[in-house]
């Protein structure tokens, strides 16, 4: 009876500790922000990894998610004659929610895992603490520059993939299936709004890149320093990072298109 | 893989998300780059009944867009609704005082929107003025009452 009781009390303690300490670790490294800015270049080699290096993946999902919303939508609306409404389908989709949301996800999956990863095996390998033997400190070195570099990414990332998306769509609607270009176009800059669609999408990837990337961080400095470990923790950092997207997502959504 | 690869490829990721999200704003948003209130004044419309009319509804006149829904809301004297209309610097001083506003429905499914009309009179609505004569939107159920009713006469 009481082993049981113990099991949860214990399991409830180390979840809090487990907060706890990624919350220190995000305040420890969003107060290296002048070391990341003194030191510009780490930054940059942070961008180049997490941000250029997943330009393909993002390129090509946003343009079959296009091409595939387009297809799908044209497929619906011209059964209500309202097929001129497929550039503001497509628009609205991808700006809204598709791009944030995928944008977040492959992120999770191509750059989160990979930052889980890297800094984990740094861990194991004692790299860290020897930093620290030489007096710098690791939280600023190499946290501080990845979890910033995440922030600069992602947003990146996602007004890329929407851009991209709406070719896709214009792709198969207009250049396949025969939609009017003029409608297309002109649906889409009538029903999107730069404020309440545009700047809420980016507003949305801006708290998911914060999200995936303290996620990614944290699992890796928190890891067990085995390899066990590190596989446990990068497995983490995508199931983790996913579900906080998708959990905040909804919540966001509510919060930004919920007063109709 | 040089340093000098690594900055130069930054470079072009960061110039690249900030022209995509040029080519958001300009072509998939139509943003306009003078602000909204600048360039528009603003009229007041009373309806007894503005069916599906939202705010950012367009406001048209002969089927060209001169302005916006800026707000719609419920006049408590009167019980109908009060909808603010933001139209165009353009048309200032060219709606004469007796102009109709009526909501009108693009397609048969479609969005509402209003249309205005001018009339006849010399005086000319000024910023904050009020359209008087109006036409509310065809409610779809009031028709049906309607038809039913005349329906039962016969």
């Amino acid at each position: 009876m009481f082993g049981w009781l113990q099991q949860i009390g214990h399991r409830v303690l180390s979840i809090v500790a487990g907060l706890g300490r990624s919350a220190q670790l995000l305040l420890a490294a969003l107060m290296g922000l002048g070391y990341v800015l003194k030191n510009f270049r780490l930054l940059i080699k942070q961008v180049y990894v997490t941000g250029v290096l997943s330009i393909a993946i993002i390129g090509v999902s946003g343009l079959f998610i296009g091409m595939v919303l387009g297809l799908q939508g044209y497929s619906i609306l011209v059964d209500f004659g309202a097929e001129d409404a497929l550039g503001q389908m497509v628009a609205l989709t991808l700006l809204r929610e598709l791009s944030p949301v995928v944008a977040a996800l492959l992120f999770a999956g191509r750059a989160g895992s990979a930052l889980t990863a890297e800094i984990g095996l740094m861990k194991a390998t004692e790299q860290l603490a020897s930093m620290e033997m030489i007096g710098v400190d690791p939280v600023k070195r190499v946290i501080a520059p990845r979890l910033y570099a995440g922030i600069i990414a992602l947003p990146l990332l996602c007004i890329l993939f929407s851009i991209i998306g709406v070719w896709g769509g214009m792709l198969v609607g207009v250049e396949w299936l025969g939609v009017f270009d003029g409608s297309y176009w002109g649906n889409m800059q009538a029903s999107v709004s730069f404020t309440h669609d545009v700047m809420n999408g980016v507003i949305k990837s801006i708290v998911f890149a914060f999200v995936v990337t303290w996620i990614a961080v944290f699992q890796g400095y928190d890891l067990e320093p085995t390899s066990e470990g590190i596989s446990r923790a990068t497995t983490k950092t995508v199931v983790h990072g996913s579900l906080a997207v998708l959990g905040l997502d909804f919540v966001l959504t509510a919060l930004m298109f919920g007063d109709f | 893989m040089t340093t000098r690869w690594i900055e130069i490829s930054v470079g072009g990721f960061v110039i690249a998300g900030a022209l995509a999200l040029l080519l958001l704003a300009f072509k998939v948003s139509g943003l306009d780059i003078n602000g909204d209130d600048e360039d528009t004044y603003v009229v007041y419309a009373h309806f007894n009944n503005i069916g599906g009319l939202k705010p950012r509804a367009k406001v048209t006149m002969a089927g060209v867009t001169i302005g916006r829904v800026a707000a719609v809301e419920i006049d408590p004297q009167w019980y109908d609704a009060k909808v603010t209309l933001r139209i165009d610097n353009s048309m200032k001083d060219k709606l004469s005082t007796d102009t109709t506003a009526m909501i009108l429905t693009s397609g048969l499914l479609g969005e509402n929107y209003i249309g205005l009309v001018v009339g006849a009179e010399e005086d000319m609505l000024a910023d904050g003025g009020e359209i008087r004569d109006t036409q509310p939107a065809l409610v779809l159920e009031d028709l049906i009452g309607k038809f039913l009713s005349s329906m039962g006469k016969e």
